[in-house]
């Protein structure tokens, strides 16, 4: 296999392992924001926060790595129904800029509390030997883990579409997305529809959380540091758009990756550049409204 | 003599909703014309289109025979095209004053002015007072428009319109969301207006369309059903069936 | 206008017409509490001589925080890459004395500002066409871009390291810089002066009352014939460059200037200063960052943790309770004081 070609398919590879983190983490952000018009800038917090929570788990408890991080979704999913419920909702006719600084707000509180248990040191995880080490493709190894996060990533994929596409939850969703007095309207209930995907969200964010761990390594700044990019993704993807979220983090995981690969010092510039140039041509993101 | 407002074959489609289907209207200077027709019609589709909130996908909007189909909302208010919104869009956290100088600033260019203070054009304030005279609302031009029962924000809603000195005026659904105790203030204001002003008027009560227009025009599905004065249109069978027929299941 | 309407008014009518003319004449007139900000700065110099250098870096706070005013308090424009425009002005002056030799201080601050100005205008006519997260991600884009640009070209800008060791020329040819930061502390204490008197008058004017109309209806200002996207283009531009003002002031105080200038953390700190303080009141400005940067010294020296915690709190309970920052609750106390002592 020639080198460049090599290059390149370590570029894709990586980039596609670096998308599926990003489509994980931000797709419950995208949705909530299109479906409820709330601007959460607390949803990093909860991808920490996820990410913290399969530490513990598997560090003190002595849980494996894999059900851990089932769990700590499903934890985080179930916390953050009394987040919405009892402060979000008074926040949903509030201006923009309240609820950027709320959110904003509470992930600070987050990150603080976090680095006073955890301290601000990276921490690791535990991994099972079948995630360390590569795996063999005939034409060449990957690294096993990244290879795992890109076949949960197609898994969550197929799944959250089939949801989306092909069941009445979904069709709901896609209604409210699309114009929610109408559905209100029509006799859905808007508010309920909402704390779901809001929890299935947070999940989703927490499981992405777990995954960076091995990424990027964890600490309580993660909440922030990627904030940006997950609302880069949502932003150029289409608010309450799954494809859009998809494609988004697909373009921003591979172009980050392969600029990074190319020009080390740039770090994020070619992000940036990228938002900039989609936001200026489709100001609503690849597949979102008006 | 050149129509003071003239709409020629306007279109316009939402994806594969096609909610304005060619539709022509002329108004005359001095004009007192009522749109009618069933909810859903497409008559504020068509107040949008033809003040520049919409862009049509093909027709032509012209104004004092000027073709400002390509314009945009400020350019044609700034010509003389003047509306009302069916919902009031006033400055709710300003005073009923100043929302009136604003009106007259930008209308003027004034608000170019960045160095001296607003308050220092006297002229501004006494032309925004006249106009507040006008409509009975100077006890009230120091309070908040958030702070005024409906009804009277209403009448700031057209004062504002009128405060722009249009030459054509749209007016959509005035007294829309007024209490009937306070309906008979805005329906006097709209009885009073300049008599040189072309005026289009979107309304559900038939009896005021009956005492106000000239003529009216009458918009089912997007399209130009069928115009005529007052006593054609009471006349008109068809037209009792599509509109005046679920009017009295109005109530 | 209907015959039966008569015009001619009252004695009620006329003193009606009076009142309102005359709020609105009156209402730029400078009222006397407004001189405490600046007594307060003069009193600051006596009284805590040796803490100057930090009285410098809290009036160019100032000036910063005022800069955001214009654009989020009385245009409602929601950006978080306000700091693109203040590391310009740092930029512009550092390097101008660094490879051109322009070392006298206060063209250097035209000069930055200047630069930020142009570079405001140019953006602002491009991403002011939109509201919203698209705004929002646009702005923290183009600062982000502007701090990975400057760290490719770190050969140039000096990267995260910076440019140490800058010179500048002794204050109108006479004042030279001192240990003790005393020059430092007058000369910005002028400059924001200076700003100040001319953002006050432009809040006050006609266009700054269209700019109100703006954040409140934009709907409405498009169809009294407003050129909304004019306005906020030029209000933006002016704004880049009193932040650029601002960041040049830093870079010549500090005689160092670095990256950083361009953080993500610094567009959202300034935010939070004017939010704390109160928007689209100017004073809220000096407030806010007077009180944060005066919490921040003590408290975030003890324990960044709680520092950060409480920031954090803070934000939550003045979106719930007090969203019109401390002089918004300033307000609310006096109000309910007068209804107390006036059943």
């Amino acid at each position: 296999m020639s080198h460049a070609a090599n290059i390149v398919i370590s570029i894709l590879f990586d980039g596609l392992a670096y998308a599926m983190f990003l489509f994980i983490t931000s797709v419950g952000l995208s949705v909530t924001m299109g479906l409820m018009n709330f601007v959460n800038l607390a949803h990093g917090a909860f991808a920490m926060v996820g990410g913290y929570i399969v530490v513990s788990l598997t560090r003190s408890l002595g849980i494996d790595f894999v059900p851990a991080l089932v769990i700590s979704a499903v934890l985080v999913g179930i916390i953050s129904i009394p987040f919405e419920r009892f402060l979000y909702r008074r926040l949903y006719k509030a201006t923009d800029l309240e609820q950027v600084l709320l959110t904003i707000g509470l992930a600070f509180m987050a990150i603080a509390t976090f680095t006073y248990f955890y301290g601000p040191i990276p921490k690791s995880v535990p991994l099972p030997h079948w995630l360390e080490g590569d795996v063999n493709l005939g034409f060449r190894t990957f690294p096993s883990y990244r290879a795992f996060l890109i076949v949960v990533g197609a898994v969550l994929v197929t799944i959250l579409w089939y949801a989306f596409e092909r069941t009445n939850i979904g069709a709901r969703i896609r209604a409210a997305v699309d114009n929610r007095r109408m559905a209100e309207s029509v006799g859905i209930n808007v508010d309920r529809l909402f704390t779901l995907t809001f929890a299935v969200g947070s999940g989703l964010a927490a499981l992405g959380g777990g995954f960076a761990i091995q990424l990027f390594g964890l600490t309580p700044y993660f909440a922030v540091l990627y904030l940006v990019l997950f609302l880069i993704v949502v932003a150029t993807g289409g608010l309450g758009s799954l494809k859009g979220t998809l494609l988004a983090a697909l373009v921003i995981g591979i172009i980050d990756t392969g600029g990074k690969y190319m020009f080390p010092q740039a770090g994020n510039f070619f992000v940036y550049l990228v938002t900039v140039v989609v936001l200026l041509i489709k100001p609503a993101g690849f597949y979102g409204r008006e | 003599m050149t129509a003071a407002l003239d709409v020629k074959g306007l279109n316009r489609s939402f994806g594969a909703l096609h909610v304005t289907r060619d539709v022509g209207l002329s108004l005359e200077k001095g004009a007192r014309h009522a749109l009618i027709g069933p909810n859903g019609a497409g008559k504020t589709t068509l107040v949008n289109l033809i003040t520049g909130v919409l862009k049509p996908s093909s027709g032509n909007v012209l104004l004092n025979g000027e073709d400002i189909t390509g314009w945009s909302q400020a350019e044609r208010a700034r010509r003389g095209l003047a509306r009302t919104f069916q919902i009031n869009q006033l400055f709710r956290g300003l005073t009923v004053l100043e929302n009136l100088c604003m009106t007259i600033g930008e209308r003027d260019s004034n608000c170019n002015n960045m160095w001296r203070s607003a308050g220092a054009k006297r002229a501004v304030i006494d032309e925004a007072l006249d106009h507040l005279e006008r409509l009975r609302l100077v006890d009230d031009a120091l309070k908040l428009v958030r702070e005024l029962p409906y009804g009277r924000q209403r009448l700031v809603e057209i004062a504002m319109a009128l405060a722009q000195k249009p030459r054509v005026l749209l007016l959509d659904e005035p007294a829309a969301g007024v209490p009937s105790s306070e309906t008979h203030l805005i329906l006097d204001v709209v009885a009073a207006l300049d008599p040189d002003i072309a005026v289009l008027i979107i309304e559900h009560d038939m009896d005021v369309v009956f005492r106000f227009a000239r003529e009216i025009t009458v918009l089912v599905q997007g399209a130009v059903f069928t115009t005529g004065t007052p006593d054609e249109i009471q006349r008109n069978e068809k037209v009792r069936e599509v509109y005046l027929g679920q009017e009295h299941h109005h109530g | 206008m209907a015959a039966s309407e008569s015009m001619t008014r009252s004695a009620e009518g006329e003193a009606a017409r009076s009142r309102a003319a005359e709020f609105l004449l009156r209402r730029h007139y400078f009222r006397w509490p407004e001189a405490l900000p600046w007594l307060i700065a003069i009193a600051c110099f006596f009284v805590f001589p040796d803490r100057m250098t930090f009285g410098s870096q809290l009036l160019i706070m100032i000036m910063f925080a005022l800069s955001l005013d214009l654009i989020l308090g009385y245009a409602g424009i929601v950006t978080l890459g306000h700091a693109a425009f203040f590391g310009l002005g740092a930029y512009t002056v550092a390097l101008a004395s660094m490879k051109l030799g322009w070392t006298e201080p206060i063209s250097g601050v035209f000069f930055g500002g200047a630069v930020a100005g142009l570079v405001g205008i140019v953006v602002g006519w491009f991403i002011l066409r939109y509201r919203g997260l698209t705004l929002l991600m646009l702005t923290i884009a183009f600062a982000a871009m502007l701090q990975e640009g400057g760290n490719i070209r770190s050969d140039f800008t000096g990267g995260y390291d910076g440019l140490p060791g800058l010179t500048f020329d002794p204050l109108l040819g006479r004042f030279q810089y001192d240990l003790y930061g005393h020059t430092n502390y007058w000369y910005t204490l002028a400059a924001l002066a200076v700003v100040f008197f001319v953002v006050r008058r432009i809040v006050y004017s006609p266009f700054g009352q269209a700019l109100t109309g703006i954040r409140e209806n934009v709907r409405r200002m498009h169809a009294i014939g407003s050129p909304v996207h004019r306005r906020l283009v030029t209000v933006y531009a002016i704004s880049a460059t009193i932040a650029g003002m601002a960041g040049a002031l830093f870079t010549q105080t500090n005689a160092y200037v670095t990256l950083t200038v361009f953080d993500f953390d610094a567009s959202a700190k300034v935010m939070v200063m004017l939010i704390l303080g109160g928007t689209g009141r100017l004073y809220g400005a000096f407030l806010g960052a007077a009180v944060y940067m005066i919490f921040e010294d003590k408290l975030s020296k003890m324990s960044p943790t709680f520092w950060q915690f409480g920031i954090g709190l803070m934000l939550v309970l003045a979106v719930m309770f007090a969203n019109r920052g401390l002089l918004g609750l300033g307000d609310k106390i006096r109000a309910r004081l007068a209804r107390w002592r006036a059943p």
